[in-house]
């Protein structure tokens, strides 16, 4: 392969990565809440989408919008009711009903669905290749990196020009001091919450060709996850950005070239930012 | 003059355009029974980190008994002898009294790093510690939790702590802060019998407690030392009055 | 109570109760009772020993790590390695190698990542083990790979006890007294100054500096030696069933103990036989049986004890007790 094609290819991993994860970022930057069921909402809007199109003939970004505001409304409703509960616990309970909660959530789809993998069909013009000029390449991978170069404008424009994205970086750099200034932190966490889970939801969707669609995808993916929130700097748009495609691209280039324990540079890269930022890259240090 | 126990040579501090302690010129003799007073936010509390090491400074020496202990860190300046007390207390707080002072004599003892031997076994630190929760009144509550006590106790058992490490030199940040005057006394008490070898340094805003502990007083105002001397020195400084004592003295 | 009985409290502490003996007396019981289970029985008590080195660093050093299983690999692959490709398969001066590596591991992963704090280090613990994992992997000539190294031999323990791979017979009891020697220098280091002092850093690490106490070297110090006993468990585990996989060093192991331990009650001893036993038992046999209402089961358990009982079984007996006996 050659290096256009790898960089694309790694590109639009990392693009996945990034839609994922920014919502679990801003979660953990917002209220230092260690979520790892993070992933479970990336897998339920893949099955929303999958099975909205199947069952109910739903085109597929009507089935995205589907997902996201379905899964929103489901983390609304768990923040409000189990989360809420756990804020100031410590980080070893978070870390314990996370995991209980990821738990549930593949056993539940294991029911409701079935343990096997499940396909989302794109529609006719995502398949194939585009001409690009220089060089034709998937249609879907281009579009994948779009998308996420779109969300990535969005949240910046949303981050710096509304003032909910103010007060919500205010908060992410000091909570306390937010709080003072009246702002709603109660009501800016659930917002961030609904609006980072269906983000992930619509990661799932976007995403399944690349990452698969079964009941063990929380877990499969939540060590990559957990690496690109912390080496991108909690709650930092940019810096989760910067990490997902990173790791996008050298993950990609890994297995062509290493698929055997390649993955061994992603953790060692990680831990040596880890290492000598442990506030992550775009991270402000404590 | 014989050197200071502790001096400072123009220590300051800044976080970034903030300065919050400005080129501190400090001395403390041994034995000394020193007050630091000021007005909230002037610096008091920083002072103390710095002199303990919990703050690195921006500039400026740490002079304690003679050695440079600016670049050491704080678990090294405590086994030459600086102890100190938290504003707000910073006790092990699932842990009985007579728990967290065994604990603070186990680390003074070196005892602290065995690892095959029964801490029960150490008669010497067990029999410190006993010594120490009587000399503060905690005898009766020895086997409670610490977020069992009253607020005031706690600091009681604030101050057990730092005395457990026999320090030459002691700072108190804010002792009596918190304890209802009722019990007060038992504070000045244990302060008062402190050996005349360990230097003292108070941060107060108990004006009462001030001027019947303190021998020395230094007034901070906004990151700087602004007056220095004896009590009665202080009581008659008319710019010491306007700044900060107000009518505290006119009793 | 009193200062003195406060004092005198402390000062015994550490003196073995009798009840103590109950855990093993019930070990050798089982040894009798289920000839047929001693697979299983060994698996437990092997999966006790790795726990129990997990209470070290969790329960009373306070540290939260993902990636135990690395030094649990390290010693499985040390005694696996050694036997497969260097013909040293006499288990004890295995268990002794594996102990070691482990814990010179756990030494220099422990030096370089306890700087950390929080999220970090979560993620270093994490990522350390993945990438012991991803390096079994890639030198799949030494250590199998993915398939492992199946059919490893032992010579017999101490030369007069052989390995009896139909009923785990003399694996058992090997377990049985690794478990105990392992369980002895535990108990002597929690209740050792050294011991005190680690909770001292679990409940409040700004004080403990400004107690003069080396609190990183300390928390290096306990972390290589839980990782050594982790690594003896290891071992165990593979001299007793006579393979090793890339399993030994996974999120599932490192996750499964975890959850062992804070669901029998972590700081507290003996939250590691409790939790092994039950969440074995239970494991057992529920999840082949029906595997996905056993990880329903398990997720909403998990959520439960998160939200009300964080101090596991364990924990709960002791407030049932306390509630019992008035105050």
């Amino acid at each position: 392969m050659d290096l256009a094609s790898i960089l694309l290819g790694g590109l639009a991993s990392g693009m996945v990565l990034f839609v994922v994860s920014v919502g679990l970022s801003v979660t953990m930057g917002l209220m230092g809440f260690v979520n790892l069921a993070h992933g479970g909402f990336a897998m339920l809007g893949g099955y929303a989408v999958a099975l909205a199109m199947r069952h109910w003939g739903m085109p597929f970004f009507a089935a995205l919008a589907l997902a996201f505001a379905a899964v929103a409304a489901l983390g609304v409703l768990l923040e409000r009711t189990l989360y809420a509960r756990l804020y100031r616990a410590s980080e070893l309970d978070q870390v314990l009903f996370t995991i209980g909660l990821a738990l549930v959530m593949i056993a539940g789809v294991t029911l409701a669905v079935g343990p096997e993998s499940q396909s989302i069909a794109l529609p006719a013009w995502l398949r194939g290749q585009t001409d690009l000029g220089f060089l034709r390449y998937r249609s879907y991978s281009l579009a994948l990196i779009a998308a996420g170069a779109l969300l990535m404008l969005a949240l910046w424009l949303g981050f710096e020009r509304t003032r909910a994205g103010a007060q919500i970086r205010a908060a992410v750099d000091n909570r306390r001091m937010a709080e003072s200034l009246g702002v709603d932190v109660r009501r800016l966490f659930t917002l961030v919450f609904a609006l980072g889970s269906g983000l992930a939801a619509v990661g799932g969707g976007l995403g399944a060709e690349i990452l698969g669609l079964d009941p063990q995808y929380p877990l499969r993916y939540l060590a990559y996850f957990l690496i690109v929130v912390a080496v991108g700097g909690l709650g930092r748009v940019s810096g989760v950005f910067a990490a997902a495609l990173v790791i996008g691209v050298l993950d990609f280039v890994l297995k062509v070239e290493f698929p055997k324990g390649g993955a061994i540079f992603i953790y060692a890269l990680a831990m040596i930012i880890l290492l000598a930022r442990p506030q992550g890259l775009a991270g402000k240090r404590a | 003059m014989s050197a200071p126990l502790l001096e400072t040579q123009g220590l300051q501090k800044s976080f970034g355009a903030l300065q919050v302690a400005r080129a501190i010129d400090f001395r403390l003799e041994a034995g000394a029974r020193h007050a630091l007073i000021g007005p909230n936010g002037a610096g008091k509390t920083t002072l103390v980190n710095l002199l303990t090491g919990a703050l690195a400074p921006s500039g400026g020496r740490v002079l304690f008994d003679g050695a440079d202990v600016t670049r050491l860190a704080q678990a090294k300046r405590v086994k030459r002898g600086i102890a100190r007390t938290f504003q707000i207390n910073q006790l092990f707080r699932g842990l009985s009294v007579f728990e967290n002072v065994c604990l603070a004599v186990a680390e003074r003892l070196g005892a602290g790093g065995t690892m095959l031997a029964a801490a029960g076994r150490r008669a010497e630190v067990i029999a410190e510690a006993t010594r120490l929760v009587e000399l503060l009144r905690l005898g009766a509550d020895a086997g409670r939790r610490i977020d069992e006590l009253p607020y005031g106790r706690q600091r009681l058992v604030e101050i057990a702590l730092a005395l457990g490490l026999e320090p030459r030199l002691l700072l108190l940040d804010e002792p009596a802060a918190g304890i209802p005057s009722a019990e007060s006394h038992i504070l000045l008490e244990a302060i008062a019998a402190l050996p005349r070898g360990i230097a003292v340094l108070i941060i107060e805003h108990d004006m009462d407690l001030v001027f019947r502990f303190a021998e020395r007083i230094t007034v901070m105002v906004s990151g700087a030392i602004y007056a220095e001397g004896t009590p009665a020195e202080i009581a008659a400084n008319r710019d010491v009055r306007a700044v900060y004592l107000g009518g505290a003295l006119d009793a | 109570m009193s200062l003195h009985e406060a004092a005198r409290e402390y000062a015994t502490r550490h003196r073995v109760r009798a009840w103590e003996a109950l855990p093993w007396l019930a070990g050798l019981a089982a040894f009798f009772l289920f000839p047929n289970y001693l697979a299983f029985g060994t698996q437990v008590l092997v999966t006790i020993l790795f726990a129990l080195s997990l209470d070290l660093v969790l329960g009373y050093a306070g540290i939260v790590t993902l990636g135990h299983a690395a030094f649990f690999g390290a010693g499985a692959y040390t005694a696996a390695m050694l036997a497969a490709h260097a013909g040293w398969n006499e288990p004890l001066s295995g268990l002794a190698a594996a102990a070691l590596v482990a814990g010179a591991v756990g030494f220099a992963s422990g030096w370089v990542v306890l700087r950390a704090q929080g999220l970090a280090l979560l993620m270093l613990t994490l990522c350390t083990m993945a990438l012991l994992e991803q390096a079994a992997n890639m030198g799949a000539a030494w250590t199998g790979g993915f398939d492992g190294m199946p059919g490893l031999a032992f010579r017999p323990i101490a030369g007069l006890f052989e390995f009896d791979v139909l009923y785990f017979r003399s694996q058992y009891l090997y377990a049985l007294a690794v478990l105990f020697a392992g369980f002895v220098a535990v108990r002597l280091l929690v209740y050792s100054p050294f011991g005190r002092s680690l909770t001292g850093i679990r409940e409040n690490v700004l004080r403990m500096h400004a107690l003069g106490a080396p609190v990183r070297a300390r928390q290096v110090r306990v972390y290589a030696f839980s990782a050594a006993l982790a690594g003896v468990a290891g071992a165990v585990f593979v001299q007793a069933n006579g393979y090793v996989n890339l399993a030994v060093l996974g999120l599932e192991r490192a996750a499964g103990v975890l959850i062992i331990l804070i669901l029998g009650g972590y700081g507290r001893l003996y939250g590691a036989f409790v939790g092994a036993l039950v969440y074995m038992l239970l494991e057992h046999s529920l999840s082949k049986a029906y595997p996905t209402a056993w990880q329903l089961g398990l997720g909403l358990t998990l959520m439960l004890v998160a939200l009300y009982a964080r101090n596991g079984i364990l924990g709960l007996a002791a407030a049932l007790r306390s509630r019992w006996s008035g105050r």
